[in-house]
């Protein structure tokens, strides 16, 4: 069966000013399975925004070729959906109009269009906020409607680049839970970017963890926690705490090349490793 | 804010807000913006009133505002005012809405093509501060002292706040925004009509605003240069003829006239850009 998304000797240079390149990504084999939940982690600055702007066809790979459903992606389209850190929410427009956005890119009709954003609102919990500005919402919410805005339009794919990474610890891990019954629900294919192991052990099916500079692939970890029930705290369990060590271990000595590559002060994103 | 407490999941996060409840406490609240608002024009039309009284400066040169109401009001009843009024608004109209027509269209063209706006930035600046009365004897010279000059003068100076506003609104829309509708897939030009125009949208009325101030201003001077009609040269030739009470007369309906003006200009940019947090309003 052909991969849902399949990634075959990617690499991607950016031009230096001043001249000379810089690697961001080189030789990444990678291959998603339809309805699977992959999270790459990497430590700050190693190409994981840029990886996911490659396969959204936001940008073009500089190496190799990325498909989707067997076919070359040559730029953005309606088969994969982006949610951003930033929430990306339109300030014009309300909550159910930034869902609409897709749908009229979409070209549906006024009445469907409405009918279609009220259900993913419902979707993320948001029923009732329809009328209310992105100001008018906690970070949260924004992006609750900036997830139901990507489903709305109904891709097979869903990219996100650290969508929960500015958010307070409660609100990120009930949108966690949240985005896994989502996904259970839509069974879309998921790319989930995060620089955070908790998040990555928990949501993923699997781990891709990144190298630094430049990005490649160096192990992917299969992660087998069961079904969640919301009865256990599956955070608590030994499974995780295994796993959680893994994914540790393999990035461990990534951060550190990381942080001797840049600058002394950590950046914000740096990873947690406490 | 009201919105940084953070709902927790499955849980129907909090109601929109209750209607205010004490209409009693909110009347004696907006008493008391009312009184904040007026105070200070209040206590200056008095100090006006009081220093010629008291001949703290000389009445002649500056009569109290008791002795230049009637003037205003006689100016009104003979119809001068009116007609003055009319023809300075017809000129400050028109440039300022020539001005809009040309400069809204021109400034988004050049801040979407980002090499143009860097090619002609420099000139630009350039044209932006020099003074636009400076070049008054210019457009009277090519134009002629008809009203053909005082519109242009008016066009001239209201494009510069809003074409250096639309370009750098255009130039500065938020690029996730413009990246999220990328990933869409979507043609440029659904792009920009669909994000950078409506995102452009609150500078580019700041601009509007700032043209609407100007136009004012130009019209006024422009008039006292040389016109047979309009506030400016009312206010000119009288105190040309020492009538100072009507010299008054004019500047407080220009002052009233650029007032009612911004004012309509701000209803317009907050309906037009009601989405905007702002929490001065
Ligand atoms: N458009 C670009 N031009 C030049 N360098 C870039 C560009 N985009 C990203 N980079 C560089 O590529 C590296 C990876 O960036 P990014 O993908 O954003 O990392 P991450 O998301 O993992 O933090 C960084 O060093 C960044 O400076
Ligand atoms: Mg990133």
């Amino acid at each position: 069966m052909t991969p849902k998304i399949s990634l075959t000797g990617v690499g991607k240079t950016f031009p230096v000013r001043g001249g000379g390149e810089f690697t961001a990504l080189s030789g990444i084999d990678l291959d998603v399975a339809e309805g699977e939940f992959l999270v790459v982690v990497g430590p700050s600055g190693c190409g994981k925004s840029t990886l996911l702007d490659l396969i959204g066809g936001l940008t073009r790979p500089t190496t190799g070729r990325i498909a989707i459903d067997g076919a070359e992606v040559t730029g953005p389209a309606l088969d994969r959906a982006v949610v951003f850190q930033q929430y990306a929410l339109f300030p014009w427009r309300t909550a159910l109009r930034n869902v609409e956005f897709g749908l009229e890119a979409k070209g549906l009709r006024r009445r469907e269009r409405a009918e279609i954003a009220r259900d993913h609102l419902d979707l993320v919990g948001l029923s009732g906020f329809e009328d209310r500005y992105p100001h008018e919402l906690s970070g949260g919410m924004k992006q609750r409607v900036a997830i139901a805005r990507s489903l709305a339009y109904d891709p097979g794919v869903l990219l996100m680049d650290e969508p929960f990474a500015a958010l307070d610890a409660q609100t990120r891990d009930s949108l966690q839970d949240e985005l896994l019954g989502i996904w259970a629900k839509t069974g879309k294919t998921v790319v989930f970017i995060t620089h955070g192991i908790d998040e990555a052990v928990y949501l993923g099916g699997r781990v891709a963890v990144l190298t630094s500079r430049p990005g490649r692939v160096k192990e992917v970890a299969d992660i087998d926690l069961g079904s969640r029930d919301a009865r256990e705290d599956v955070r608590s369990s030994p499974e995780f705490a295994a796993h959680r060590h893994r994914v540790w271990s393999l990035l461990k000595d990534e951060v550190q090349t990381a942080q001797r590559l840049t600058v002394p002060a950590p950046r914000k994103e740096a990873i947690h490793l406490g | 804010m009201a919105s940084t407490v953070e709902a927790p999941a499955l849980i129907e996060p909090e109601a929109p807000e209750s209607p205010p409840r004490r209409a009693g406490r909110r009347a004696a609240g907006l008493a008391a913006v009312a009184f904040r608002r007026t105070i200070a024009v209040v206590a200056f039309l008095a100090v006006w009133e009081l220093a010629p009284r008291a001949q703290l400066v000389d009445p002649i040169f500056l009569p109290p505002v008791s002795e230049v109401v009637p003037a205003l009001w006689d100016l009104a009843k003979s119809g001068q005012l009116w007609s003055n009024t009319e023809a300075s608004l017809v000129r400050a109209l028109s440039g300022f809405g020539l001005s809009i027509v040309l400069a809204v269209p021109l400034g988004l063209l050049i801040g979407w093509y980002r090499p143009v706006a860097e090619l002609l930035n420099p000139l630009l600046e350039l044209f932006r501060n020099t003074a636009a009365i400076a070049l008054l004897p210019v457009f009277i010279l090519v134009l002629g002292i008809g009203e053909t000059s005082k519109i242009a003068i008016v066009l001239y100076a209201c494009t510069w706040p809003i074409l250096l506003n639309t370009i750098s609104a255009v130039r500065t829309v938020d690029a996730t925004l413009v990246k999220s509708a990328r990933s869409l897939g979507l043609p440029a030009v659904r792009i920009f009509q669909k994000v950078i125009l409506p995102a452009a949208v609150p500078s580019i009325f700041t601009g509007i605003r700032l043209a609407g101030g100007i136009s004012v201003l130009v019209m006024i001077v422009a008039e006292m240069v040389g016109a047979k009609e309009g506030l400016g040269f009312l206010i000119g030739s009288a105190q040309q003829n020492f009538a100072i009470k009507d010299m008054y007369a004019g500047i407080l309906t220009i002052s009233a006239l650029g007032l009612a003006f911004n004012q309509v200009l701000v209803l317009l940019e907050r309906r037009f850009t009601r989405w905007r947090t702002d929490p001065g309003r």
